[in-house]
């Protein structure tokens, strides 16, 4: 019993984390309909730039965390304008094959700045980070993606219901051609979802460098974990990337402590299949609103 | 008639290089004025309005000739973003709500040109206008009646303070009352805040009634033009567009279908 509740609560944190990363993805598609590829490898830059802040530039860790997610933000703007705007208009699959393009481009960048092998980050986070509660041991690193997961929770859900931008945000989402006609800068809306998708990317890259360790492949490849997130809490809801995580984060951690850590990776992929074949939207997958 | 607000000299469109929709369009609408535009399917009437308001790109058309001037700045093939901030708004044919946000949602997107700026005395304002949203306010537009609907469309639109608002089809698909109280807010609109409008219809007798001005279009040509009161007695317009024949009485389809084989606007 100790045991499941110690999964269960290292399931849930994981899981929100991804749920946050792959709500990043969710906004770029939401926006633009655009599928990022290159989603695992923003993730791992963002890691590797916190990385070298930290060891390297011997900058103190929360303005390190502040400033890549900034160096994040920036770097999305300027992906969206350098590499997506000149494609505005064109098909929707050069656009995709774009993202490839970017993936292979970042991994080979970041292979060449910082090699293949694992890094690890300096023990930075305080032992009173971590709880007992009765004789589930939750460690520093677990509460503290807790703390960030519902922090950034918060600000979205403010953001996309309260303030302008995030509704002029969703109105593209919504109708791209109505949106023009009130003026809303959809170009600017665009950049906006790249910059957010790419902050929020690398957050999580360094979170699970510090869970993990920071290796170039890993974290791409923990970056694909969006996929099935995304797939099964439907493609275009960003409440169900949250779920999608979460249930993600649990299947992986529940099979990593009863089956086989080996199998932790596969087993998230082969529940997707069985979702997918009763719901083939994803469990909340928008259901267009259709007045008959 | 006052002072020019807009004016279109001569202009066409032509869609994906190859298709011309508007050969040679000249129209001038006059400050505080309600001009409507007439015409039947496919005559360029939505198309006038997607030149002025600067989206015909997402559909990849394209102002070839002429010139669209708007309070002296020259518009045409401008970015809508550009377009809007001048003081253009364009009211989508067909509604285009925002599904998925609530009314009130729907309705702050309306301040897009304006960014940061208070909006809340405008949301009262719409709301005096179209009473029957502020009981809907919480609800998701797409699932609103149509009518409910064109009103949300019109309200957003005047949350961007628009001198010049261009309705397209307000009146397509409503049950008779509501188009009713749809014209009768236009008209309030254009008087209480001396808003210019452009009203795309095909209910002719109703556009016709609220417009002080009033162009038909044939073909992507303007084919006549005059006061709305010249408009409504001329018997060519009586008779496409009001349904009745020069002697008062409504004309069978197939009289009507024969005649217009023959002669054409011009």
């Amino acid at each position: 019993m100790e045991f499941f509740l110690q999964l269960l609560v290292n399931g849930v944190c994981i899981g929100l984390l991804y749920g946050i990363s792959a709500m990043g993805f969710v906004m770029i598609f939401k926006a633009s309909s655009v599928l990022n590829f290159a989603h695992g490898e923003l993730l791992a830059l963002g890691a590797f730039f916190f990385l070298s802040l930290v060891t390297w530039g011997k900058i103190p860790v929360a303005a390190a965390f502040l400033l890549t997610l900034i160096g994040c933000f920036v770097l999305g703007v300027l992906i969206e304008k350098f590499f997506l705007r000149p494609l505005i208009g064109e098909k929707l699959i050069f656009v995709i094959m774009l993202t490839v393009g970017l993936a292979a481009m970042f991994k080979g960048l970041i292979l060449l700045v910082w090699g293949g092998n694992l890094h690890t980050y300096p023990e930075f986070l305080p032992a009173s980070l971590e709880f007992h509660l009765g004789s589930i041991y939750i460690a520093p690193v677990y509460s503290a993606t807790l703390v960030i997961s519902v922090v950034f929770l918060v600000l979205f859900g403010l953001f996309f219901k309260k303030s302008s931008q995030g509704i002029f945000m969703r109105s593209v989402a919504d109708n791209q051609k109505a949106a023009l006609s009130l003026g809303v800068h959809v170009r600017r809306v665009f950049a906006l979802s790249w910059a957010i998708a790419a902050m929020v990317a690398c957050m999580s890259g360094i979170v699970l460098g510090i869970i993990n360790g920071v290796n170039v492949h890993d974290l791409s490849a923990i970056g694909l974990k969006v996929f099935p997130v995304v797939i099964l809490g439907g493609l275009d809801s960003i409440g169900g990337a949250i779920i999608g995580g979460i249930i993600i984060g649990l299947l992986e951690t529940f099979t990593g402590g009863y089956l086989s850590p080996s199998l932790r990776d596969v087993v998230p992929y082969i529940v997707l299949v069985f979702i997918l074949m009763v719901k083939p939207y994803g469990l909340f997958g928008l259901v267009e609103i259709e007045r008959v | 008639m006052g002072e020019i607000l807009l004016q279109l000299n001569n202009i066409s469109v032509v869609y994906s290089d190859v298709i011309q929709v508007l050969k040679g369009v000249s129209l001038s609408v006059a400050n505080g004025h309600i001009v409507s535009l007439l015409g039947s399917n496919g005559a360029g009437k939505t198309t006038t309005l997607k030149a002025i308001s600067g989206l015909l790109k997402p559909e990849n058309g394209e102002v070839t000739d002429g010139s669209i001037i708007f309070n002296g700045v020259n518009i045409q093939n401008q970015a809508p973003e550009f377009i809007t901030r001048q003081g253009i708004i364009q009211v989508l044919e067909g509604r285009q709500p925002f599904k998925y946000l609530t009314i009130e949602e729907n309705l702050r997107v309306g301040t897009a040109t304006r960014p940061g700026k208070p909006y809340k005395e405008d949301l009262e304002m719409v709301y005096s206008y179209f009473p029957a949203l502020v009981k809907r306010k919480k609800a998701l537009a797409g699932y609103c009646s149509g009518g409910e609907l064109q009103m949300l469309v019109i309200g957003r639109a005047l949350m961007a303070h628009p001198q010049l608002l261009m309705l397209d089809e307000p009146s397509l698909g409503l049950a008779p009352l509501v188009v009713q109280e749809i014209f009768r807010i236009i008209r309030k609109i254009n008087e209480e805040h001396g808003t210019t409008i452009v009203l795309v219809e095909q209910n002719a007798h109703m556009a016709l009634q609220v417009a002080h001005y009033g162009y038909v279009m044939e073909n992507g040509k303007i084919v006549m033009e005059g006061t709305a009161r010249e408009l409504a007695d001329n018997p060519d317009v009586k008779e496409f567009y009001l349904g009745m024949a020069a002697s008062g009485i409504a004309k069978s389809y197939k009289d009507v279908k024969s005649y217009r084989r023959r002669k054409r606007w011009l």
